[in-house]
């Protein structure tokens, strides 16, 4: 027992698995010497923007150029027809579609690009777009789309005239881009039609924007002596946009270099690839000079990817006990002017069949139709695994809803439908393999930590002092048990343009025993410098402060698909661990030679391996570094470096409980958040105070979309949420404190059995808050009010319950 | 976001500050803290020649309590306002007012002067300068002259000021009883949903004086003297606060815009109104 | 009006920058001088992120014309601490993990060190309202808080110290 406080104090001097490791990241940021895409100064860099269609759907008769030209500064303004020759007025999009790069011939949405002006500084660029002259011709917009379906409804895309087949199967109308359908149609409607209780509405999920506090934007630089392009940019997949970039270019790979320098927030902004970086890299082309295109934040919320905007009509069937026994959804899903969803190719509505959630639902059927309107393309995962928010929302209210029809209560009808955790592996009816989950223990622990009883105690004596007229207040306490799906994905059913969804990890110990960790990933601000050493350091044995993780420059960082969808740590972090095992591994072979035993007689030991049942005989991975490089090992190649792509055997599925308890001022729709109790699991833990701090920013942007923030458009396709003025942004006055707690459920196939956490607070956190407001008014015979549930539409709902006397 | 081009100037003092407007015409303004201007600049929404900056004038920036009379500067920030612990004495309700403006940062440039100038129904001070009576004092190419606070305003960014005029100063007598500013907004840094300032004066029971004025309910702020009617003389019963109520809503004409219908507004403004005329009188 | 010579003082050194009257602050610093601490979030002062500190005032530097700045003296989170020495802030932030994507950051600490100035012990909703200027996106502002507070904890004990 002698070795047991040694090897204890050598593990916590690792800074491994579990630990609260304070962030490599931050000395650079706390002092202003971060580096991110605006502020990269290259010698004779000229700044390119653009010129935006006021108008959200015109034919675009002409475009005048020659005030711009003459305005001091102003060296090109490039328009469609200059990029026609070179096949990029249009670009692919993520999702099969295809986008124009400049406007050809019309515009689809206010916003889009229509010239890119390009000069010696922004102010310049500014002074030239002013100068440019457009020459519009209305055309009929569509903002809503069921309006789009309309037989007469006015063609959006006419590039698209008399195709009938898209990206995703067949299309049945010119504004229609796909249906996707899953699960068992007959059965669900056999099931809901024999149903004891079946509640039906539908549910909305509003347009709102990822909003990183940094926008997007990059450096292009075409350096003609050694034919080598080179894009620094907000990207949060590196190696996918530069294969893009080589597909649509028609340069080589290995000429083109994509970097991801320090990214000031993504939140799934910052997936997908934008005119900016085209016109960019075209117009160093031309100059021969470096140019940088930074959106400003008009641009950002008006044109770059929004997420959401999901109508979900629901049915959902049940015994009169209220057990669960089918459930019906048929999504119509608004893609804006251009289908540039980031969802893997087989997945048009990325996961959104995760949507039976946390329940046993035996019989499903999901059916979704994609469709054009005037409005900004986009559609991705704004701090969520594909479409998982969406799902998880649709069906947290629609079990709120059942319970209404029920008369239950909704947080006892979510424990009689749970997943039983003897259930698992668990196949869903919409054809998902949940790896993992313990939904019971974790549903008991968040109840007993609010002590939900009493508070629904205290709620029922609010409504009688309201009903007694001694309060204005209500009292809303906001359930939810959700199950994300992440860390996309197996390869088998995950790509994305055809690239294969794996990630990861290269590793090199160096002979002194530090060593380099590169990724495919890129971090935004999770911290990856920080815990994958960490992971690292609980596999190698040699201390996390020793290890640099590197990432974002594809010229040196293995090839992966990046950071989005929580995927990191299911998928670049198991490929982190399984290369430290290949280190290991022959760490182990080197061990035995220098010990002169065989390998099997070797057992690791935190740091080291020592012979066994000898402790004492052993050699420290910082000796076995040394040894690697500077002794001849016979049948051992020199060196101490692995690299690992690591393709993932099933998603990982983690979930939490949340509980939310909401005060309601029903005569000015105010709110205040009273209590926020958020339990997750993630699966194994990493780091701690990352965790909790991934909670707490993901429970924020949650309580924005919930309660405030859209992306909102006029009839006439004019964006009403331009600027952080009326995009709601909450301030630290209007966040909550948080209270975080946690269960621990392993994920069985991942190898150290972590399933990734940033996703989850956004995913449970928007139907917590929104399920808060319903509940405060379920006393007064509310079943559904579409969010975002600010002030007016609060006060609204109070209105139509008569509350207001 | 990027604004044009302009001529910069800085004078030292008000004479040369109105030769150089009187030079221009409405080709040129004055900038104060610049929060209103500025970003308008930068979305190119206001275009200007010439920019005339106040921040040199010394005698702008003061604060003054003197003989029952407050006069502040018109290069006084919302900051100062907050800071000032004799204005906090003499008139709480501008201190309480202004830490509802904006944010810390703008409050630190944000000036009195400009708040009210410009005529921007969404600014708090116009409303509060009404309920607190005040005069403003506008110097031009003629020598000063003085306006109502209540007469100032004609309609949004329309008022009594010339182009030639620089608003110097504000002037109002030391309120007396009660006060209360209430302010609905979406969060920190926006504008009001809706917005009241409400001064009350008891004596024996009774209210002697009241004054009543809303922010962001109308294209101008509205001072509601129906609402001041409907007070003085009573003892500020339910009764009488619910007619005061219903009188001010009377006077006040808000417009559909992100923050909500009319009907909505309407609602909102009568519980600013009702709260701070409760509050008023619970301090009276 | 074509480029004019502006005198500021950045960090306790006297510059001197060629520019348009209508140069904006943050573009002065950042383009000119390549001081890149203060950073460019939304340019309609809401974000905070361009926050530095003029004569003693939290300003966002997004919304000051050159011109209005010239004569002035600026402080930015580059002038806070230095490597060796950072400032309590600085490593609060660290320590109680404060920040994420760190874009925020630089503004968000060049505020919060005028808040201390103004107020050395202020309660967790003081600290709420002194930094309702500045927007996050990452952290939900808790850890930002908690650093704060035990940052001025920190120089108050310092102070006391010395005294």
């Amino acid at each position: 027992m002698k070795d047991l406080p040694d090897s204890q104090e050598r593990t916590v001097a690792l800074k491994g698995l579990g630990t609260s490791r304070k962030r490599v990241e931050d000395a650079r940021f706390t002092q202003g010497k971060g580096n991110y895409v605006d502020d990269i100064k290259l010698p004779g860099m000229l700044f390119g923007d653009f010129v935006r269609s006021p108008h959200a759907h015109a034919r675009v008769k002409a475009i005048h150029t020659e005030a711009a030209m003459k305005v001091p500064g102003v060296l090109a303004v490039i328009t469609a027809r200059d990029l026609e020759p070179l096949g990029l007025h249009w670009m692919p999009t993520l999702a099969g579609d295809k986008q124009m790069v400049l406007a050809d011939g019309k515009v689809l949405f206010q916003g889009q690009e229509v010239a890119f002006v390009v000069a010696t500084d922004r102010y310049a660029a500014a002074d030239g777009i002013e100068a440019v002259e457009v020459e519009y011709e209305d055309l009929p917009v569509v903002t809503d789309p069921f309006k789009a379906l309309e037989p007469d409804a006015p063609v959006l895309r006419e590039d698209l005239a008399g195709k009938t087949e898209g990206a995703h199967g067949p299309r049945r109308h010119h504004n229609h881009i796909f249906t996707w359908e899953q699960g068992d149609r007959e059965a669900t409607e056999q099931v809901i039609a024999e149903a004891d209780v079946v509640a039906e509405e539908m549910i909305y999920y509003h347009r709102t924007h990822p909003c990183p506090l940094e926008p997007c934007g990059c450096v292009a630089q075409m350096d003609k002596v050694n034919g080598k392009l080179t894009i620094w940019g907000t990207f949060q997949a590196p190696h996918a946009i530069r294969t893009v970039v080589s597909l649509i270019s028609g340069i080589e790979e290995h000429n083109i270099r994509i970097v991801s320098p320090d990214i000031g927030g993504g939140f799934g902004n910052k997936v997908g690839a934008y005119p900016g970086y085209i016109c960019s890299a075209v117009a160093s082309i031309v100059t021969g000079k470096p140019v940088k295109w930074v959106e400003d934040r008009m641009d950002n919320l008006m044109t770059t990817a929004f997420a959401r905007d999901y109508w979900m009509k629901g049915r959902i069937a049940a015994t009169k006990e209220g057990k669960i026994t089918g459930l019906w959804c048929h999504v119509t899903a608004d893609h804006g002017g251009f289908d540039a969803c980031a969802d893997p190719t087989k997945f048009p509505a990325g996961f959104f069949n995760i949507c039976t959630g946390s329940y046993d639902i035996p019989t499903a059927f999901l059916s979704v139709d994609g469709v054009y309107t005037n409005k900004a393309p986009g559609g991705v995962a704004y701090r969520c695994s594909f479409r998982v928010t969406e799902a998880a929302y649709f069906i947290e209210r629609m079990i709120e809803i059942l319970a209404i029809e029920l008369g239950m209560d909704a947080a006892e009808l979510r424990r009689i439908n749970f997943i039983k955790a003897e259930q698992f592996p668990y196949h869903s009816a919409l054809g998902w393999e949940y790896d993992s989950g313990d939904y019971h223990t974790a549903w008991d622990k968040a109840l007993a930590a609010v002590d939900y009883a009493g508070l629904r105690r205290e709620q029922a004596e609010r409504v009688d002092a309201f009903r007694r007229g001694e309060t204005r207040k209500l009292l809303g306490i906001g359930l939810t048990h959700f199950t994300e799906i992440v860390g996309a994905g197996p390869v088998k059913n995950c790509d994305i343009l055809g690239l294969g969804m794996f990630d990861s990890c290269e590793i090199r110990i160096h002979p002194t025993g530090s060593a380099i960790a590169r990724l495919g990933t890129i971090s935004q601000g999770q911290g990856h410098a920080t815990t994958f050493a960490q992971i690292l350091a609980s596999e190698i044995g040699l201390p996390a402060d020793s290890i640099t993780v590197e990432e974002g420059d594809t010229d040196t960082a293995p090839y992966g698909l990046g950071t989005y969808g929580s995927r990191s740590t299911p998928v670049a972090g198991a490929a982190t661990a399984m290369a430290g095992r290949k280190i290991r591994a022959k760490a182990q072979m080197i061990a035995a030679y220098l010990l002169e035993v065989h390998d099997d007689d070797l057992e690791w030991d935190v740091d080291r391996f020592a012979v066994k049942g000898d402790p004492e005989r052993f050699k420290t991975m910082k000796e076995i570094a040394f040894a690697a490089y500077n002794q001849a090992i016979p049948g051992l190649e020199p060196g101490l470096e692995a690299v690992s792509y690591y393709d993932p055997p099933n998603m990982t599925y983690p979930f939490g409980a949340y509980v939310c308890v909401m005060e309601i001022d029903v005569d000015t729709g105010q709110t205040e958040i009273r209590q926020f109790y958020a339990l997750d699991d993630c699966g194994t833990r990493i780091n701690p105070m990352i965790i909790e701090g991934q909670v707490h920013g993901g429970l924020t942007e949650a309580l924005a979309i919930a309660m405030g923030q859209e992306i909102a458009y006029d009839e006439m396709g004019n964006v009403k949420t331009g600027t952080l003025m009326d995009f709601f942004v909450p301030t630290a006055v209007e966040t909550p404190h948080y209270t975080t707690d946690h269960t621990v459920t392993p994920s069985p196939h991942h190898p150290i059995g972590a399933k990734g956490v940033g996703e989850s607070p956004n995913v449970g956190g928007v139907p917590a808050f929104s399920n808060a407001v319903h509940d405060a008014f379920r006393a007064f015979g509310l079943r559904q009010s579409h969010m975002p549930h600010d002030h007016w539409r609060v006060w609204k709902i109070a209105s139509g319950l008569g509350l207001h006397g | 976001m990027i604004p044009a081009r302009f001529d910069y100037h800085r004078p030292g003092d008000i004479a040369a500050a109105l030769a150089i407007l009187g030079e221009h015409g409405d080709e040129a303004r004055v900038i104060a803290g610049g929060h209103s201007l500025i970003p308008m600049m930068k979305l190119r929404m206001t275009d200007l020649a010439h920019l005339v900056d106040l921040q040199d004038i010394a005698e702008l920036r003061d604060i003054a309590v003197e003989g029952g009379t407050v006069r502040l500067g018109a290069m006084v920030t919302q900051h100062d306002l907050i800071a000032s612990a004799e204005l906090a004495q003499a008139a709480p309700l501008v201190r309480e007012a202004a830490l509802q403006i904006a944010d810390p940062q703008v409050r630190y440039c944000g000036t009195v002067g400009g708040n009210v100038a410009n005529g921007d129904p969404g600014n708090d001070m116009p409303g509060l300068m009404q309920c607190l009576g005040a005069t403003f004092h506008l110097v031009g190419p003629g020598g000063e002259r003085t306006v109502a606070a209540r007469d100032y305003y004609e309609a949004a960014y329309m008022t009594a000021r010339e182009d030639d005029e620089i608003l110097t100063a504000i002037t109002f007598a030391v309120p007396s009883g009660g006060y209360a500013y209430e302010k609905q907004k979406r969060k920190i840094g926006d504008y009001a949903t809706a917005a009241c300032a409400a001064l009350v004066t008891m004596e024996g029971g009774r209210c002697t004086q009241a004054s009543i004025a809303m922010t962001n309910l109308s294209d101008v702020p509205v001072w509601s003297e129906a609402a001041v009617q409907a007070l003085v003389g009573t003892g500020c019963e339910a009764d009488a606060i619910g007619a005061a109520v219903e009188a001010a809503r009377a006077d006040i004409d808000p417009t559909e815009d992100n923050r909500g219908p009319v009907d909505f507004k309407r609602h909102v403004a009568g519980v600013m109104i009702r709260r701070a005329i409760e509050r008023a009188v619970s301090r009276a | 009006m074509g480029k004019q010579h502006y005198q500021i003082t950045v960090n306790g050194e006297a510059r001197d920058v060629l520019a348009e009257p209508r140069e904006l602050l943050i573009h002065t610093l950042r383009e000119q001088l390549s001081i890149t601490g203060p950073h460019i979030g939304c340019e309609t002062s809401h974000c905070g992120a361009c926050t530095v500190d003029i004569d003693g005032r939290s300003v966002k530097s997004c919304t000051v014309f050159i011109a209005q700045a010239a004569g002035r003296e600026i402080t930015t989170v580059e002038g806070l601490g230095t490597p060796d020495a950072m400032h309590p802030l600085q490593e609060a932030f660290r320590e109680h993990h404060g920040l994420q994507c760190g874009y925020c950051t630089p503004g968000m600490i060049t505020r919060a060190y005028r808040l201390l100035q103004e107020n050395p012990s202020p309660t967790e909703e003081e600290v709420r309202f002194g930094i309702a200027g500045n927007l996050c996106r990452c952290t939900g502002y808790q850890n930002i808080v908690k650093a704060i507070l035990a940052a001025a904890a920190e120089m108050n004990a310092a102070k006391e110290a010395a005294e």
